[in-house]
């Protein structure tokens, strides 16, 4: 019953959706507060390289292993988007420009791959990667054994910070003041809110979150570190905070779809489906622009629209 | 609590500030890469004097310059032209792969024509199919205000897709029917071959010369015509556009397909003029349309800056290529060319605020 193809989809689309969520999640936080990532790819990239590299260095026991492996990546990501946060916020500078930048020069030959080479982690098989856990021994039970109860710790951490920062963004006084920051800083400023430390706090944060995505790739999927691994992911999850109208529940969705159509195409060719895998390998890129469109329809804007603010730098003397 | 430093927006920009500034990024950015060279172990004087020496001293070494400077002056520009309107389009990457296979169709295709013909039919196959291909993008945009950052950059995933498809995939047009073992494209016909000139025992292509061209036509359409000055007023008021009666759709699909066109010529110049196929594994490794993006940054949207400024960034990558090894790890070029463009982009706050030092308060009570 668990070898049904349905099933087996539905589980790694949500295996493969987990470091989407992780990367759109960030998005969501850094966005939420007026700023626009368009870094996350190089970010994911650096995170990923950190934590491979954390991975072959680092002894103990497999949990211990991969828990500093994963905190590393949080902060090689945390750091990169340090650097996004002094050139959108301090420097006020086009954000759409510094963003690029960060992926160029962090990005596929940039950074990430340098750092590959000379701390020698290319194509190093990591010792400890991370695995899907059996959890209270339910992994065999019939249709949701492999979906929830057979994915790794980092799925179930997502899931839990889906929750926290649905509550967090919506339902605490933190986080109506954060949004209040994206739409409108003036007033927020107004109000008393340190504009520029909600910016630092949520940029920074959200590329903590990529960095874990960028873990997900070296540590679980692949599981080793090959330059430019993250293949758009960076994207495609800059695209799902749009998907997800700045939600992190409707984000989660959305990374679990886009998850689908990456495993769709390892999925068919086990099952020897004859289908080209070039066509299943362009569905996410493709699908990404088909439902860009479909959310950017003035309907969809009016009631779930971005933050008003995003991507305008704030400058108080301009009151 | 304020901050001791604070940014004052300058009322005039003054001229040479347009030309310090992106000079000082510059050096900047050589030292912000030393520092990276040094904490990661490498004595960056020796880095420095390597790339030069293999990426602008001497005849083969700036011959080297121009070849790379080639690609990179169409996708500098191709950014530039979206630029100037403050449309990004990030998928000259694909837009170039898409002028690729146009020209090379043409190029294989017209087996025996003269050259001076060839040469202008593949650059008319390269611009149409990137300028349709970006087209796409730019529809979306204009129609269903669909982010173009995106589309436009998974549209270049879509094209690096078809290009594999077209070599390694498929027995298509472009594949050569007889290495089966060893999937490559179709070698055009020798009168295809773009001529390359050489002055002073300097190699210059005939392409560089076409992209100077290109340069200085962007340059008049945008300074000297009707459809420059209602891009310059898109760009910068959207809403004085709309009551002036300037025509918002048409001109975003139509700034999107010259951008795109300019990416396509300088895919029909990879295949004309350098690699004489169609090179499906060579021009996705080289990544001309992203190093595009900084050489545009730099050159601050200036085109016939962009083709100067191509020089520079196609001596630094040449440089890479040719010394990348053990001591000389792959990346590094990358990462000095995202710190040129942190930099230019840094800098840009240079050009539009001045830096104030506000007096200590006790200074201000005396």
């Amino acid at each position: 019953m668990n070898s049904n193809i349905f099933i087996i989809v539905i589980a790694s689309a949500i295996f493969y959706g987990t470091p989407l969520f992780f990367a759109a999640l960030g998005g969501i936080f850094t966005e939420r507060s007026g700023v626009l990532n368009l870094g996350v790819e190089g970010t994911m990239l650096i995170g990923g390289v950190t934590g491979a590299w954390t991975c072959l260095h680092v002894g103990g026991s497999a949990w211990f292993t991969i828990t500093v492996s994963i905190l590393m990546g949080a902060l090689a990501g945390g750091l990169v988007s340090t650097l996004l946060a002094f050139l959108c916020i301090t420097l006020k500078t086009n954000q759409t420009v510094a963003g690029l930048s960060i992926t160029i020069f962090a990005g596929t030959v940039g950074l990430s791959s340098y750092l590959a080479n000379i701390w020698k982690v290319s194509k190093q098989p990591v010792p400890r990667p991370i695995r899907n856990l059996d959890v209270f021994g339910l992994s065999d039970t019939p249709i949701v054994g492999p979906i929830l109860f057979h994915q790794t710790a980092l799925t179930y951490l997502s899931w839990v910070l889906a929750i926290l920062a649905t509550i967090y963004l919506f339902h605490t006084r933190i986080g109506l003041q954060l949004r209040a920051v994206g739409e409108s800083p003036q007033t927020a400023d107004a109000m008393g809110i340190n504009v520029v430390k909600y910016r630092y706090v949520h940029t920074i944060f959200g590329g903590m979150l990529a960095g874990v995505g960028g873990v997900f790739y070296s540590l679980a999927i692949v599981p080793l570190w090959v330059d430019g691994m993250t293949k758009g992911a960076g994207w495609i999850a800059i695209a799902l905070v749009i998907f997800g109208f700045w939600r992190p529940s409707l984000a989660l969705l959305g990374a679990y779809l886009f998850g689908a159509l990456q495993s769709l195409g390892s999925t068919l060719k086990a099952r020897n489906v004859q289908i080209s895998g070039d066509l299943l390998d362009a569905l996410p890129f493709f699908m990404t622009i088909v439902v860009l469109v479909l959310v950017s329809s003035r309907f969809a804007h009016r009631k779930l629209g971005a933050p008003a603010a995003l991507g305008v730098p704030y400058e108080r003397e301009e009151r | 609590m304020r901050s001791p430093v604070r940014l004052e927006r300058r009322l005039e920009q003054p001229k040479w500030l347009n030309w310090v500034v992106p000079l000082a990024s510059l050096v900047a950015a050589l030292i912000l890469g030393a520092l990276v060279l040094w904490i990661t172990g490498k004595n960056p004087f020796d880095v420095y004097q390597r790339i030069f020496e293999r990426g602008f001293a001497g005849k083969r070494a700036f011959s080297g310059a121009l070849e790379m400077a080639t690609p990179l002056a169409f996708t500098g520009l191709c950014a530039a032209v979206a630029f100037r309107m403050g449309l990004v389009n990030i998928g000259g990457e694909g837009q170039f792969y898409m002028g690729a296979v146009g020209a090379s169709y043409v190029g294989i295709s017209l087996g025996g024509s003269p050259t001076g013909i060839t040469i202008v039919l593949m650059c008319l196959g390269g611009m149409v199919f990137g300028s349709v291909y970006a087209a796409i993008v730019g529809v979306l945009r204009a129609r269903f205000n669909t982010n173009e950052i995106i589309t436009s950059l998974m549209m270049n995933y879509l094209a690096a897709i078809f290009l594999n498809y077209l070599i390694f995939n498929s027995k298509s047009f472009w594949r050569d029917p007889d290495s089966p073992q060893f999937p490559k494209g179709k070698t055009l016909n020798a009168r295809a071959d773009w001529n390359t000139y050489s002055i002073f025992g300097i190699d210059l292509p005939i392409a560089f010369l076409i992209a100077i061209l290109a340069g200085s036509a962007v340059w008049v359409l945008y300074k000297r015509t009707r459809f420059g000055f209602e891009v310059g007023v898109l760009a910068d008021s959207p809403k004085a556009a709309r009551y002036a009666g300037i025509r918002t759709t048409s001109t975003i699909v139509i700034v999107m397909a010259l951008s795109g066109a300019l990416a396509g010529l300088g895919g029909a110049a990879d295949v004309g003029n350098f690699r004489g196929l169609l090179d499906a594994k060579g021009i996705q490794m080289a990544g001309y349309g992203y190093t595009g993006i900084v050489v545009a940054a730099l050159a601050r949207r200036n085109p016939l800056v962009t083709v100067v400024v191509a020089i520079f960034i196609g001596g630094l990558t040449k440089a890479g290529y040719a010394l990348q090894g053990p001591d000389f790890p792959s990346g590094l070029v990358g990462t000095l060319q995202g710190l040129i463009l942190f930099s230019a982009v840094a800098g840009e706050i240079l050009i539009k605020y001045r830096i104030r030092t506000t007096p200590r308060r006790s200074e201000v009570v005396a």
